[in-house]
């Protein structure tokens, strides 16, 4: 009996030794002198922060941007409760400002326009907003939860619509692979979406009267230790380069 | 060295006593995590929250009926494995266990290309008017594929493991091959199914990946408890964690029950002649 307690001890040093050493791996060490970054990134940045990806690291020697993305709010939790990142950007203000004091001086360096997602040629002709409460249609929009939700809400109530989607999605990324694969009918999405789709999907313009502009904020997380890169990398998303890479994905630019 | 079991107890080498405590400590103290960092004072008014009681009731519907339907299947299919044979047994079985090490994401996306609007059975649903992405039907049958393989492992093994002379015997005395079935082969495998229906139901309630790929999340329709907690996680915490505490509470009374009921059983050969 006597050398239990010094076992469980051991047990437990053992387990916390496994926990740090993982959380070491996560971070991103500067072994070799290479830095990398965790940016924590809002699902519609994804394909235009994987294209410029490349260009940051040739003017960046050293340093190795890891992207991870998700809908804003999970990213939020995910810093809340001390997730290892070192930047974060998301798709709407508000989440960004609910972070308070875990990230520093947020500034917003894109911006986005709702459009309605459909099937390639758009066959069921739908024309506008007021379209998706037809019958006919299989509507999904995002979780209420997830900014592209709170927004395609906001869109619909300017419309004076009233939609009943089928499915609540957790993040605008699932909204376009309902289209694509042809569960749904149309869902109402980021521009940069149906630009992002190729021709997956076609996109129905939403007249400015009723549209919603998200604007993206990014910060430095407050518990990063690499402040410096994590920095630097905040300026470079308000650069030149990556704000052509912006428009041409169908963002706008602040 | 002889010793008599009852005198000596045999001693516990460190080398399994250090690991063993680590996986304890691994599967204990993220429960405790949970329990600890619960507000408690908002249990009541947040379990109350009609979204949730919605939920509860979305899971315990989904649940069940993924259990009734996987006996509905499952039994018959393990009964098959078990006593007949025939070619590419070795291959169905295979098939049979793999929701088991499936990512639950990739038996979503499995389950909308073989019964989606444009799956292999699409036209086919369509034509008779079934619609199962976006449905309650969907969220059932996605729990299902995962839940089936638990119970049909579970009752499988038993069958198999039975002296079969019982069943001989009711044969001998004139009972046809299907009231044997009913009335001496199923009730020697009774634990089996019970233990393996537990585990399947528990499955079941515990699904995330698969019902929300293939069935969709809409609240009273498809979001179940597990969907709730995700979307609940990011925005609202406190509320996750609440209800996650609810599922661990009624994972562990079920499990509590039918260990004292059924699963010691188990412990003893079934069927045995004495």
């Amino acid at each position: 009996m006597r050398g239990r307690a010094r076992v469980a001890a051991a047990a437990c040093a053992a387990v916390v030794a496994l926990a740090l050493g993982t959380g070491a791996c996560a971070s991103g060490s500067a072994a070799g002198g290479e830095t990398t970054l965790t940016v924590l990134a809002a699902a519609s940045l994804t394909e235009t922060l994987n294209a410029a990806k490349p260009a940051y690291e040739r003017e960046h020697p050293g340093v190795k941007p890891r992207f991870s993305f998700a809908g804003s709010q999970e990213l939020a939790a995910q810093v809340r409760q001390g997730a290892p990142a070192d930047v974060i950007a998301t798709a709407d203000e508000r989440t960004m400002s609910g972070l308070g004091d875990d990230v520093t001086k947020p500034s917003v360096f894109a911006t986005n326009r709702l459009r309605i997602a459909v099937a390639p040629g758009n066959p069921k002709r739908v024309r506008g907003l007021a379209d998706l409460t037809r019958k006919d249609l299989t509507v999904v929009l995002a979780a209420p939860t997830v900014p592209a939700g709170r927004y395609a809400r906001q869109a619909l109530g300017r419309a004076g619509v009233n939609v009943a989607p089928r499915s609540e999605e957790k993040d605008v990324k699932s909204v376009v692979t309902r289209i694509r694969l042809g569960e749904a009918d149309a869902g109402i999405v980021y521009g940069s979406d149906v630009a992002a789709a190729g021709k997956a999907v076609s996109g129905v313009a939403i007249p400015d009267a009723q549209n919603v502009t998200a604007r993206y904020p990014v910060a430095v997380v407050s518990t990063t230790e690499h402040r410096e890169h994590a920095q630097a990398l905040v300026t470079w998303m308000s650069s030149p380069a990556f704000r052509k890479e912006l428009t041409a994905r169908g963002f706008g630019t602040p | 060295m002889i010793t008599t079991p009852k005198a000596v107890r045999p001693r516990v080498p460190a080398l399994l006593w250090i690991p063993a405590a680590g996986a304890l400590v691994l599967i204990v103290l993220p429960l405790a995590g949970l329990v600890v960092r619960a507000p408690w004072a908002q249990v009541l008014p947040r379990l109350t929250d009609p979204a949730v009681t919605e939920s509860l009731r979305l899971s315990l519907v989904c649940s069940f009926a993924a259990l009734g339907l996987s006996l509905l299947v499952g039994v018959p299919l393990a009964w098959l494995l078990a006593r007949v044979e025939f070619p590419g047994k070795a291959l169905v079985r295979a098939a049979v266990l793999l929701p088991l090490v499936l990512p639950p994401v990739v038996g979503g996306v499995a389950l909308l290309l073989a019964f989606g609007r444009n799956g292999l059975a699409g036209p086919l649903l369509d034509a008779a008017g079934v619609r199962l992405p976006f449905t309650t039907a969907g969220a059932v049958l996605a729990e299902t594929f995962v839940a089936l393989p638990f119970l049909t492992l579970s009752v499988e093994g038993a069958i198999a493991g039975l002296d079969r002379r019982h069943e001989e015997v009711a044969a001998t005395l004139g009972s046809g091959p299907l009231r044997v079935f009913g009335t001496v082969t199923l009730p020697l495998v009774a634990p089996a199914l019970a233990a393996g229906g537990a585990l399947a139901w528990a499955r079941a309630l515990g699904e995330f990946g698969a019902t929300i790929t293939f069935a969709g999340n809409l609240p009273g329709e498809t979001q179940t408890l597990p969907l709730a907690v995700y979307l609940l996680l990011q925005d609202d915490p406190d509320a996750a964690i609440v209800v996650s505490l609810l599922l661990l509470a009624v994972s562990a009374a079920l499990l509590i029950a039918l260990r004292a009921r059924w699963l010691s059983p188990l412990r003893s050969r079934p069927g045995a002649l004495p």
